[in-house]
């Protein structure tokens, strides 16, 4: 189908971005890479009356590095993240994550900010915000709210952004040496939304892990930090630990059935990604057990 | 009533400039005001991939951008890449492989081939794979596909030596 007719316009800054949306209020949307904007649009599904596009301001287009922080625009496209040096060092649970994230057509216009702010539950992205404790910069008419990425997904499709303000960028603690990394995800076809799937972030003492972020996604209704992970930290990790973990993170997902995947199967990927995600990061292949469906 | 907005782009080396209704995407633009009708158009929600253009040198679905956000781009599309002969050996290895039935998504293919011999003139097949995952073919079952890519791969480094 074709998109509805609607009013356009361009801001040029971010003043001018947060000038237009409070004037047009919940009667404009914002347009970033469009990616799941027009979708939506040609679907039907929405019908602002104005649609604010935030793509020539080239200042939220960029990713700096600054003494222990990682400071991501809203703009950067999925593409930029891949091909970045500075993400690369610095986060590159990030450069992982994005070569999951539709294809590379797709990616060249679809932005972080946009990501974040679609809020899918079965999105990359914050999942890897929530598993590296990102802080999510937002502006509106008011001035700034700093909001952790663990407080700034709601539910499907919601955040904490209110109309008028908008998503500027994201802030990343820069990658301490020794930390390690584990992305992985369950699809029907490579770019697809995941049926399941874990952003994961830990530091390991000798035999045991110090610090695990565990950031699940398309198990629940936003992408959720596994408090499972306590049973795993501080102490060395034998099959009863990992059995005891998995069972609580059973207890802590809320999936849902869809055309993709029932609630159990996705209940099932998620417990195998964690034991994956144990072996990897430990380097211990004999914890490899079989998962029970 | 929304009016309808001026926009000035280049198409294919040429200038181009319309009024357009600001709902107005990128591949209906270029297919009915330009009547450059060798993008096509399947889903409109960006999941079959056969609208596939370049943008300032991305490739990009043109049925998920508006025409008016083309403003001062360069766009090139499957004419623009056949007329500069810059993709005929691929296109010939399509040909001899039997890389097409129907033929409706080949220009938008050929397009994210292209894209892929750019910048890694040595893809393996999963990789071709991979960069192809975004294109739907209803016909040839995709084996056919990544034959003629990666022969024109292989061919192409064998010309560069
Ligand atoms: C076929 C297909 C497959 C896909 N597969 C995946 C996938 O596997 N994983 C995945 O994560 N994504 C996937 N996507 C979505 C893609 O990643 C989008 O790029 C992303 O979800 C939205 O980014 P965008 O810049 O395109 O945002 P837009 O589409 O422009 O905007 C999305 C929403 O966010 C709002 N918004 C955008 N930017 C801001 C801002 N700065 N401040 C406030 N609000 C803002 C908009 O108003 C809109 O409501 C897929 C898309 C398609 C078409
Ligand atoms: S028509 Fe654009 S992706 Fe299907
Ligand atoms: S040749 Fe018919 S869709 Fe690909």
């Amino acid at each position: 189908m074709k998109a509805p007719a609607f009013n356009y316009a361009r801001a040029s800054s971010v003043q001018e971005a947060i000038d237009l949306l409070s004037h047009y209020g919940d009667r404009a949307k914002v347009l970033s890479g469009g990616q799941s904007l027009m979708p939506a649009l040609n679907l039907r599904l929405l019908a602002p009356e104005w649609l604010i596009d935030i793509g020539p301001i080239v200042d939220l287009r960029r990713i700096s590095v600054e003494s222990g922080l990682l400071t991501i625009g809203a703009s950067t496209r999925h593409a930029d993240l891949h091909r970045s040096p500075d993400i690369a060092a610095h986060a590159p649970l990030l450069k992982d994550a994005v070569a999951h994230v539709a294809h590379p057509a797709i990616r060249n216009r679809g932005t972080i900010g946009g990501s974040l702010a679609h809020a899918d539950p079965a999105s990359e992205l914050p999942a890897c915000m929530v598993a590296l404790d990102a802080t999510i910069v937002v502006l509106g008419p008011d001035g700034e709210r700093r909001i952790p990425a663990v407080d700034f997904f709601v539910g499907i499709y919601e955040t904490q952004l209110l109309p008028g303000e908008l998503l500027v960028a994201i802030e990343v603690p820069k990658r301490a040496a020794g930390v390690r990394h584990f992305f992985s995800e369950h699809v029907r076809r490579s770019g697809d939304y995941a049926m399941a799937g874990l952003a994961a972030e830990a530091e390991i003492d000798g035999d045991a892990f110090v610090r695990l972020r565990l950031g699940f996604f398309a198990v629940g209704e936003r992408p959720i930090l596994a408090t499972a992970a306590r049973h795993l930290i501080g102490r060395p990790v034998t099959e009863a630990v990992l059995a005891q973990a998995c069972a609580a993170l059973d207890d802590e997902l809320a999936p849902q059935d869809d055309h993709q995947a029932t609630a159990g199967m996705r209940r099932y990927l998620a417990r195998q990604l964690l034991v994956e995600c144990i072996v990897s990061l430990l380097g211990r292949s004999d914890l490899r057990t079989k998962v029970v469906a | 009533m929304i009016a309808p907005v001026p926009i000035a782009l280049t198409v294919n080396h040429e200038r181009v400039e319309a009024l357009v209704l600001p709902r107005l995407n990128l591949a209906d633009f270029l297919r009915d005001h330009l009547s450059l009708t060798g993008t096509h158009v399947g889903c409109e929600h960006g999941v079959c991939g056969a609208c596939t253009v370049r943008v300032n040198g991305d490739i990009v679905r043109s049925c998920l951008i508006l025409a008016i956000q083309a403003e001062n781009a360069t766009v090139e599309t499957i004419e623009g890449l056949s007329d500069s002969g810059e993709i005929a050996d691929l296109q010939s290895a399509f040909h001899q492989r039997n890389a097409l039935q129907c033929g409706f998504c080949t220009p938008a293919m050929l397009m994210a081939a292209q894209d892929l011999l750019l910048t890694n003139p040595d893809p393996d097949r999963d990789q071709i794979r991979e960069h192809l995952s975004g294109n739907y073919c209803r016909c040839t079952g995709y084996h056919a596909i990544v034959d003629a890519v990666e022969s024109t791969a292989h061919a192409r480094l064998e010309r560069a030596g």
